[in-house]
């Protein structure tokens, strides 16, 4: 699979930030509406980390206007201008689908150090 | 001009476009390859050429097929397949076929031999529909009814279990997404017939041809 692997380095990104399930990340996301093009900031908690290579996402959370909003977004994609860690949590499992469930104070996730 | 390659399948990963869509592609080791004979309608009544494809270690070759190599003047290779061209002119004996033949954006039909599945029911083999799996049913995956009262015997050609799998499989009009001489790299858009390490012939679409 090493071939596969040649062709997908080219569009890896070096350089993005060390972050898991349960830090708050902002995603710096370009939108094209109507020809234009413009940035759109995503801040939320990071409920999951899936795949590898190039093909690998990562899901962040928000509650906006007490609707939960979920979004996909692939780690290697031209269209993340920037990626921002906001703060750190320590959660206890890969994937924090529990938070669905949970809101307000019950939904808040420890600091890690 | 109609354009062949050997390659083998690598695998499957995706690609970005500038725009940021993912497409999905699968790599193909494509090539080189040498043109180790000429069919002429002269001599063989068809015009073809015989391309060869990875090469060979010398004792795995016999006589003959060494004899058929000498004459090209090219090292003994593995795989032997003609396709047709309308022209064997254009090709000289020992010329290297790679890559680079192929540019992004053309339209190409892979073909290969589909992975084996041995001898497969219907339900796998035909998309056949299964029989409820509960409440009571003993009937799951079954073929049913064969044929009807009337004629009294089974038409010819029924669908049934048998061997499924290994055969010949083209994919029709597939886009070639990234082209790497240097690595020897084709990526088309979309899935290829056989597993991973199967033999494939990139050509130029038929479609293509047709609309072009």
């Amino acid at each position: 699979m090493h071939l596969v692997q040649s062709l997908e380095q080219e569009q890896t990104k070096t350089g993005l930030p060390d972050f898991r399930p349960g830090d708050t990340v902002r995603v710096h996301f370009k939108v094209t509406e109507s020809g234009r093009e413009r940035i759109q900031v995503f801040e939320g908690t990071v409920i999951r980390r899936r795949g590898g290579g190039l093909g690998e996402t990562f899901t962040v959370r928000r509650v906006s206007y007490g609707v939960g909003v979920e979004r996909t977004f692939p780690l290697h994609s031209p269209k993340i201008e920037r990626l921002e860690v906001v703060r750190r949590g320590r959660v206890r499992r890969a994937r924090l689908y529990y938070l669905r469930k949970l809101r307000g104070k019950a939904a808040r996730i420890q600091d890690r150090r | 001009m109609a354009k062949s390659i050997l390659g083998r399948k690598v695998g499957m990963t995706q690609i970005f476009t500038d725009t940021g869509v993912v497409i999905p592609v699968t790599v193909i080791k494509a090539g080189p390859c040498v043109v180790v004979a000429k069919k002429t309608p002269q001599r063989d009544g068809y015009s073809a050429i015989q391309l060869g494809f990875e090469e060979a270690k010398e004792f795995r070759v016999n006589k003959p097929l060494k004899g058929h190599f000498a004459r090209a003047g090219v090292k003994p290779l593995r795989v032997l397949r003609e396709v047709r061209v309308e022209d064997p002119d254009a090709y000289e004996i020992g010329q290297q076929i790679k890559a680079d033949i192929f540019q992004p954006g053309e339209r190409v039909d892979v073909v290969g031999t589909s992975k084996g599945r041995g001898f497969a029911g219907g339900i796998k083999r035909h998309g056949f529909h299964r029989g409820p799996m509960a409440h009571g049913s003993k009937y799951h995956r079954r073929p049913g009814a064969l044929a009807a009262k009337g004629p009294a015997r089974v038409f010819k050609g029924r669908k049934l279990p048998g061997h499924y799998g290994t055969e010949r499989v083209t994919a029709l009009n597939l886009e070639v997404v990234r082209v790497d001489p240097e690595k020897d790299l084709l990526a088309v858009k979309g899935s290829l017939p056989g597993p991973r390490g199967g033999l494939v012939l990139i050509k130029n679409s038929v479609k293509a041809i047709k609309k072009g």
